[in-house]
Order: structure tokens, then C-alpha cells, then sequence
């Protein structure tokens, strides 16, 4: 099938949540057999743009986008994932959507088995058939032929590798006849490298066959090498459409993370010095669901901010919510060179250590009680402060007065908006909650400090104020600040180091003002020189 | 090593059959009974409870659990007999007509528990549970009130002598027995209710067919992972649905069935424990929350049985009370379903405990061998 003009196209589509432009006036095109790799940072649209196209009810629920997408030249507007399936659109995502008690064959033929009819069709309809399993046998065993794989068709998916997961999954989208375009997210990201070369020898084999692939990975060096062309997303512009040829990975990063205004750093020629070691980490593994930590080692000094960055779901947050008990964790973690005991939160804040999360709603705070409540609580359980004793020393009651001296005073430190100390917290905006927040790790008075996202969801205002707390607690009260955050822009204007976090690893560690090329190679798993220079030094 | 290691797994995953295996005969020589008669209750009661438990496998295979609320359809089965008694229908049409009237009940009973039970995904067993309790309200109304009232009784022999109300006790006389009587065959000196068994076969054939056909892929697909089976368009809510319509169709047929063979009916209590004795007799075969087979049913119905019917007599025997006995069958039926409820959330904790450490250090997207070769590779290194 010959086709002249581009299987899909995408023009100008724009989308906007609820006044906060996601994507802006994307525009590109996808023949037949090509290779389409896209490539972004977190939050530059990619997974806007993909659910555009397949269809999600969440963009209609949320005012529809603007512009076209057409398939063959004629526009298509899908209300569901199926209408997509049926124009031919198959998605394989980035966690697996397969049945681990199921063999590969059903795996995927599921909901496509081949049927041979019996008597009670006739009443009780068509899922009174009884399934032919030689036929979907031979079907499963074509599909993986067609992508060129080894995957024996009986095994359960639950005693397969993780790669072979990866081959059903994309054997399943093969397997509708329909099949021609096929969206690919971020297949690699759980494979070895030997599984991810068959993958994209087994990608380039489908293209062959005339399928279109968009391929979107955070390895740069796999799009390169497979890709037909790029598009570059940042903040929801399409700010690269380029054929790969003559294209380097350090080309495509600088696109990705380049940004037009430079970090400003709040400290501009100060000379830093800090303490001995603080912290030191060994092989830390923790189990986040979505945030898996790997194998992460890393020492902070006394005085020093250390920042952690990385893209979403490379395990950065896993970082600090491991160290702190708050999930379940393992590996050698000394502070003051001393074992801190793991999964015990109470034993990391006894120790002298103190975290702000990025939940702040579900962990941070006490929604329903007030200010005073909230900043004194942790102070309260752990050291015991703000309690006083009546009929000698029997019982302990609250010092009520003591609280309300002290949230008046961070009231006032950190600027926070509220009618009175006891406003209840969840009244308060995003920003005032994340001030309530660091005021509570504050008044623990830690030695280190985690501090999560400390500014995700707030005003740019309130971000500023936040960054500059942080920055006078380290440089006024000597505290030793671990921050994590998605904004590399925020890393470089407050941190004396940054690691980057990719695949549960630590990918490298940079001084704030190396280049930002530097930072955007480390996020799509790539060794710099720098990096490898630094390490060895 | 690892013939050993499969030894232990094969314990750990029959802990239950093992221990009543062991409980059972080790209760057979105080309680004095012949081996002839506890092979003939063994039969008789494989007859009575069978089909009851065969009706718990479908929702097992759809993910949702142990289906408490098929004591809904014993009350369909129920009401069923009490109009065939009522109409004078006797013997196997008797029984028929029961089942004629249970269907159209119990399918409809079975639609609002599955209906429920969607909005109660993850919980379906205690809100299962809890239903039946309800139902168990409107099903008293019904029978105490407005039969006799409403719906015209005119068999005196069933009414309550305030002229409305079925009585407390109902003599099931005219179908008593009549399927297990059908076809007796005695062989070596057991009775064996041929007519019976050949039902529960039939249900057996019936349910490893439901297996192969398209609706029964589905049922396993939506068990083994709902949001799966949903993307890949399966209808899990219908599908859900489905799968307790016909488990509360089959329970009502394995009440009726239950009741003949017993020969009278505690009109308002004898459904109280269906459930409680099903489930019961399942996890003692070996069943879990999430897996179930035929075997299980089997294995299940005679240990537990049998168990029942010495214990009694082992405690008339060994302390002087047959009471001890009693307590003991309470105390065994709502033991094993708390131990394995118990067993299974420790399963379930061991397979997220190995599957974490697939992460620790390593490569990690290889197979957990791998990581685990990688570890002593690197502790040997240090």
C-alpha cells in the first residue's frame, strides 16, 4: 500500500489545563514505516500529546484541545482508547498491562481470543463460546515472529524476564490487524542493555514492514540510533522537528533542558566551606511504588545543600522517603557516622533529622487541626517539648502557651498568611501550607534536613520565599539541607551539589554551574566527560 | 537443597489439608466409630454438601473471593420448597418445581449482590457477608408475614396458626430424599445415591467446560487483574455480575438439594450457616481466597465431614461430653476460615518481601537470580 501523503498528522494542537498551557501549537507529521522518536522533560507535554491521540476521556473532561489530528489526511476526534485502537493507534505503555498468571499467548490475544461457537450462542451470546487455543496459538506465534523475537509462546508471564514482558506487550498491539501506528512509552526503561538492542532491532523490523512508530524514550542514544527523525518538546512547544541524521545526543539534551534564562544563584562568588561528613549512604535501595531506589550511594558534609534531581519516576523521591522510614528500604545509612535503623521513622527524627515531604497534604500535615497544632506536633512526640507536668510529674499536659509563642514566631519568620495560630491548616493556600511545613522540621531543630519538592503546586512568590529560607537557615543556623526536586532551575540557584537520580541510580554528580547540557545528558542515562572526570578526581 | 526446599513448599502450601488430614484421623480412634459407618456418612454428606461448595469456585475465578453472599440463593432455593410443599408437589418434580421457582429468585438476587459487591471492590467478602444478613431480613418478611397474607398458603399443614407466617419447621416429607432415592445402588454394603452424584459430575463437567469458553477466559483475566482486563476491553462489571448470578443459581440448586437429603426445614435458620459451612469445607481442601479446584471441593466436603461426624463422639468419649465435641466443630469451621484468610495476607506479604529483592544493588533488570549471583559476587569482593 503505496501511501502518498502522512498516515498521521499532528497540526497545531494546542491544549490548555484549567489556564495552564500544557502544549502550545505542536505541529508534525508520520509516513508510513518511520520512525518517530519525541523526546521532553518531564512536564514538556509528551504525555498530554499521547493522550490526545489515543483518546483519553481525560482531555474531553477537561475542555477538549484545540487543532487537528488526522489520520490519511482525515481528522479524527476519538472519545475512547477503543475508538483509537479501532483507527488503528496501538499505545504500549510504560508499566506493564499484562496478566503475570496468564501464558504469552493469552496475554495477547486477550479480549481477541479465536472462538468456536457452541449450542448456547444461541441464548446466552457470544462469550458462550468456547476458546480455540491452537488458532490463538498460531496467531500469538505470528505476531512474535513479525517483531522478529525469540518469546516462547506457553510460559507464564510471571516466570518471564522483564524484556520478554516487553516483547508480549508490544506482540499484542501487532496483533490487531489494524495495527499501523504503534506509540511506544518509554519502552527501555526497564530493560538491560542487551534487551533493549534486540528491542530496537525488533523495532526497526516492524518499520520495515511499514508500520509508524513514535518512540518516546529519555535515552537519548536509542533514539539516535533508531529513530528517522526527532521532535524536541519543551513546555509544550515542539521546539525541534529535525531529521536524526548529523544530530548528536548533546545536541538533542541542550534542546531539551535549554532554557533562555540562566540560573540565578543567591550566592553569587561566595567562597563555601563545610564541616566533616554529616551523612553517608551505601547501597540504599528503597521500595516507593512509582519512585523505585536502586542502588544509591552519596555523602553530604556538614553545611552543605545537596540537591537530588532527575526525571519523574527515576526513584529521586525514593531518596529521602527510604532514609526516613516512610517506606521500606535497605542498605547501610550512617549519620554522625552512626547506623540509622531504617523503616523506623521515629528513630530517624530522634537522631536528629528532619523531612518536609512532597505529600504535603497526606504526610506533611494535619489537615483538620491548627497552626499551632501543626508546627509543634512533631517537636511535641519526639523530644517531648511542649509538654508540661502537673501533679508531680504523674501526668503531661500540653503547654499551650509555649506552642502559641512559637508558631507566632515562625507566623512571623516565615511570612505566613493566616487569620490567627489557630486557623485550621487545610484553610490555608499551597504555599502557606509549605511554609507550615518547613516550620514544623524547623522547630525540630535537625541537624539534616530533607526537603521534597519543596516547591511543587505553590505561586512563584511564595517559591522564592521558600528557596530564600532554606538558603538563611543553611547559611545562618549551619543546617545541612538534602533537597529534592524536578526543578533543576531551583537545584542550580540554592545547591552547592546535584546528583542526578536515573533508574534508581545515581547517574553523576555536578557542581551547579557546569553546563546545562551536562544535567540534560546525566537525566537521559548518558556518562559526561565531566562527570567521569569529577568521579575520578 | 532444593528437594528440600520443594518439600517445605509443598507443606507450606497444603498447611491446611495437612493439618486437618492429621486432626481427622487422629480423632477417628476415641471417637469408636466403625470404618463402615463413617464411610457411609462420608457418602451420604458428600451427596448433601457437594453441589453447595461447588458453587463458591466461579467467583473465585473472578477475583472475588469467597462469595458469602450465596446464602441469598438458599433463601431463593428455600422459597422454592416452601411452595412446592405448599401445591402438594411431590418427589422429583417436587424438586423441580423448587428449582423452577429458585431461578428466577435467585438470579435476581444475584444481580443486586453482584451489583453491591461492584461498589465494594477489594471488600467483596465482608460486604458479601453483611448482605446476607439484610437479605436474611427481607427474606423473614417475606415468609413470616406476607406469605399466608399476600401471597395465598392454603396448606394448613405449613401456616402458622394465626392464619399467616410459615411455620418454624417444615416436614419436607413428600420430596424427602426423593433425588437421592432415584437411583440407590448398594454396593459392598453402601448405600449410594447414584441420581445425586451424577448431578454434582454433571456441575463438575459443567464448571471445567465454563473454563474454556470465552466468558470463563474473561472471568480469569478480571481475577487476575481488573485494570488489565478493563484497557483490554473486557466488561469486568458485567463480567462480575455474571459470576455471582451463577453462583447464587447454583447455591439455590445446592440448597434444595441440601434440604432433601435432609427431610425437614428450620424455615428461618436453615440457611444461617450455608455459607459459613461451604466456605469452610473449600479453604479445608486447600482452597485460598484467590485460587480454587475441584479437588479442593472434594478433599474439602469429606475431611471436613468426617471431622465433623467424629468429633462429637471422640469428645463424648475422651472428656464425657459430646458438647466438647460441639464446640469443637464451631470452633474448627470459623478457625480455618480465619487461618487461612491469615495464611493467604502472609503469602502475599512473602511474595512482596522476594519480590523486592529483585532491587538491591545489582543489576536489577535481570531475573532475580541474577541480582541474587551479582550480591554474593559483591560481598565477595569486599
Amino acid at each position: 500500500m503505496a501511501q502518498q501523503g502522512p498516515l498521521l498528522s499532528v497540526e497545531h494542537v494546542s491544549k490548555e489545563f484549567y489556564g495552564n498551557i500544557v502544549l502550545h501549537d505542536v505541529c508534525f507529521d508520520l509516513k508510513a514505516g518511520e520512525i518517530l522518536g519525541l523526546v521532553g522533560e518531564n512536564g514538556a507535554g509528551k504525555t498530554t500529546l499521547m493522550r490526545i491521540l489515543f483518546g483519553m476521556p481525560v482531555i474531553a473532561q477537561t475542555g477538549g484541545y484545540k487543532g487537528r489530528v488526522c489520520i490519511d489526511g482525515n481528522e479524527v476526534n476519538f472519545s475512547n482508547p477503543f475508538d483509537a485502537l479501532d483507527a488503528g493507534i496501538g499505545m504500549v505503555h510504560q508499566e506493564f498491562s499484562l496478566i503475570p498468571g496468564f501464558t504469552t499467548t493469552e496475554n495477547i490475544v486477550l479480549n481477541r481470543e479465536s472462538m468456536k461457537p457452541t449450542f448456547l450462542n444461541e441464548v446466552f451470546g457470544d462469550r458462550m463460546s468456547v476458546l480455540d487455543r491452537p488458532d490463538m496459538k498460531k496467531r500469538a506465534e505470528s505476531a512474535i515472529a513479525k517483531l522478529g523475537v525469540r518469546l516462547d509462546s506457553d510460559m507464564l508471564i510471571s516466570e518471564m524476564p522483564v524484556g520478554h514482558k516487553q516483547f508480549t506487550e508490544i506482540a499484542r498491539e501487532i496483533n490487531r490487524e489494524k495495527t499501523r501506528i504503534l506509540v511506544l512509552d518509554e519502552p527501555t526503561a526497564v530493560l538491560t542493555e542487551t534487551e533493549a538492542e534486540v528491542l530496537l532491532v525488533a523495532l526497526r523490523n516492524l518499520a520495515k514492514q511499514g508500520i509508524a512508530i513514535i518512540f518516546i524514550s529519555h535515552r537519548l542514544h536509542e533514539v539516535i540510533q533508531v529513530a528517522d527523525r526527532i521532535v524536541v518538546l519543551r513546555d509544550g512547544l515542539a521546539v525541534k522537528d529535525t531529521a536524526v541524521a548529523g544530530v548528536s545526543v548533546r545536541d538533542i539534551a541542550s534542546w531539551m533542558v535549554g532554557r533562555s534564562i540562566a540560573a540565578e544563584r543567591l550566592d553569587a562568588g561566595e567562597k563555601r566551606e563545610f564541616g566533616p561528613e554529616i551523612l553517608s549512604v551505601e547501597h540504599l535501595w528503597v521500595d516507593m511504588p512509582g519512585e523505585t531506589v536502586r542502588d544509591i550511594n552519596f555523602a553530604v558534609k556538614k553545611g552543605e545543600i545537596f540537591g537530588f534531581g532527575g526525571l519523574a519516576g527515576q526513584g529521586k523521591l525514593g531518596i529521602p522517603n527510604g532514609i526516613m522510614g516512610l517506606f521500606p528500604a535497605g542498605g547501610a545509612v550512617k549519620l554522625h557516622g552512626k547506623p540509622v535503623e531504617l523503616d523506623e521513622p521515629r528513630k530517624a527524627l530522634e537522631m536528629g533529622m528532619a523531612f518536609v515531604s512532597e505529600d504535603r497534604r497526606g504526610v506533611g500535615l494535619l489537615l483538620d487541626e491548627s497552626l499551632e497544632w501543626n508546627i509543634a506536633f512533631t517537636a511535641m512526640q519526639i523530644h517531648g517539648q511542649y509538654l508540661k507536668p502537673v501533679l508531680g510529674k504523674l501526668l503531661k499536659i500540653r503547654d499551650e502557651a509555649g506552642m502559641r509563642k512559637l508558631t507566632l514566631e515562625y507566623i512571623g519568620i516565615l511570612d505566613i498568611k493566616c487569620t490567627s495560630p489557630s486557623q485550621k491548616a487545610k484553610e490555608l493556600s499551597g504555599g502557606n501550607q509549605q511554609k507550615i511545613c518547613l516550620a514544623k522540621a524547623f522547630a525540630l531543630k535537625p541537624d539534616l534536613l530533607f526537603v521534597s519538592e519543596p516547591t511543587r503546586g505553590i505561586d512563584v512568590g511564595a517559591k522564592k520565599l521558600v528557596l530564600d529560607t532554606l538558603h538563611k537557615y543553611n547559611r545562618e543556623y549551619g543546617m545541612t539541607i538534602v533537597m529534592v526536586s524536578s526543578e533543576l532551575e531551583e537545584l542550580r540557584s540554592i545547591c552547592d551539589r546535584i546528583a542526578i537520580v536515573d533508574e534508581g541510580r545515581i547517574a553523576g554528580i555536578l557542581a551547579p554551574t557546569a553546563d546545562i547540557a551536562e544535567f540534560g545528558l546525566l537525566m537521559s542515562g548518558e556518562k559526561t566527560e565531566a562527570v567521569q572526570g569529577a568521579n575520578r578526581g | 537443597m532444593s528437594g528440600k526446599k520443594s518439600l517445605g513448599r509443598f507443606f507450606t502450601e497444603n498447611a491446611v489439608v495437612i493439618i486437618f488430614l492429621a486432626l481427622t484421623i487422629a480423632a477417628i480412634p476415641p471417637s469408636g466409630l466403625s470404618f463402615q459407618y463413617i464411610i457411609q456418612e462420608m457418602i451420604t454428606r458428600l451427596g448433601r454438601n457437594t453441589f453447595l461448595v461447588l458453587a463458591l469456585l466461579l467467583p473465585i475465578f473472578a477475583g472475588m473471593g469467597l462469595n458469602f453472599g450465596m446464602t441469598l440463593g438458599a433463601m431463593s432455593g428455600q422459597i422454592g420448597l416452601i411452595l412446592a410443599i405448599n401445591w402438594n408437589i411431590g418427589g422429583v418434580e417436587g424438586l423441580l418445581f423448587a428449582a423452577l421457582v429458585g431461578t428466577p429468585i435467585s438470579v435476581l438476587m444475584g444481580y443486586i449482590c453482584g451489583a453491591v459487591l461492584n461498589k465494594a471492590k477489594g471488600r467483596e467478602m465482608v460486604t458479601g457477608y453483611i448482605l446476607a444478613f439484610f437479605i436474611n431480613g427481607v427474606y423473614q418478611f417475606v415468609v413470616l408475614y406476607m406469605m399466608g397474607s399476600i401471597f395465598p398458603i392454603k396448606n394448613p399443614a405449613i401456616v402458622l396458626s394465626r392464619g399467616y407466617g410459615i411455620r418454624n419447621t417444615l416436614n419436607l416429607e413428600n420430596v424427602r430424599q426423593s433425588l437421592d432415592d432415584l437411583l440407590m445402588l448398594k454396593v459392598g454394603g453402601f448405600l449410594i445415591p447414584v441420581a445425586t452424584f451424577l448431578i454434582i459430575g454433571l456441575l463438575c463437567v459443567f464448571v471445567v467446560w465454563f473454563k474454556k469458553t470465552k466468558l470463563g477466559q474473561d472471568m480469569r483475566a478480571v481475577g487476575h487483574d481488573m485494570t488489565v482486563a478493563e484497557a483490554a476491553g473486557v466488561p469486568v462489571d458485567r463480567t462480575r455480575i455474571i459470576a455471582i448470578i451463577i453462583s447464587t443459581v447454583l447455591a439455590s440448586f445446592g440448597q434444595i438439594i441440601f434440604l432433601q437429603n435432609m427431610g425437614n426445614m428450620a424455615t428461618y435458620n436453615a440457611h444461617d450457616q450455608t455459607s459459613f459451612f461451604a466456605v469452610a469445607a473449600i479453604l479445608v481442601g486447600g482452597a485460598s481466597v484467590k485460587k480454587a479446584s475441584i479437588p479442593n471441593v472434594i478433599i474439602g466436603v469429606i475431611l471436613l465431614h468426617v471431622l465433623y461426624v467424629v468429633t462429637p463422639r471422640a469428645g463424648q468419649n475422651l472428656f464425657g461430653s459430646a458438647m466438647i465435641g460441639e464446640y469443637f466443630r464451631q470452633f474448627i469451621g470459623y478457625g480455618v476460615i480465619a487461618l487461612t484468610l491469615v495464611l493467604y495476607a502472609w503469602k502475599a506479604r512473602q511474595g512482596a518481601a522476594r519480590a523486592r529483592e529483585g532491587l538491591r544493588g545489582g543489576n536489577s533488570a535481570t531475573a532475580a537470580a541474577g541480582t541474587a549471583a551479582a550480591d554474593t559476587a559483591k560481598g565477595g569482593a569486599k
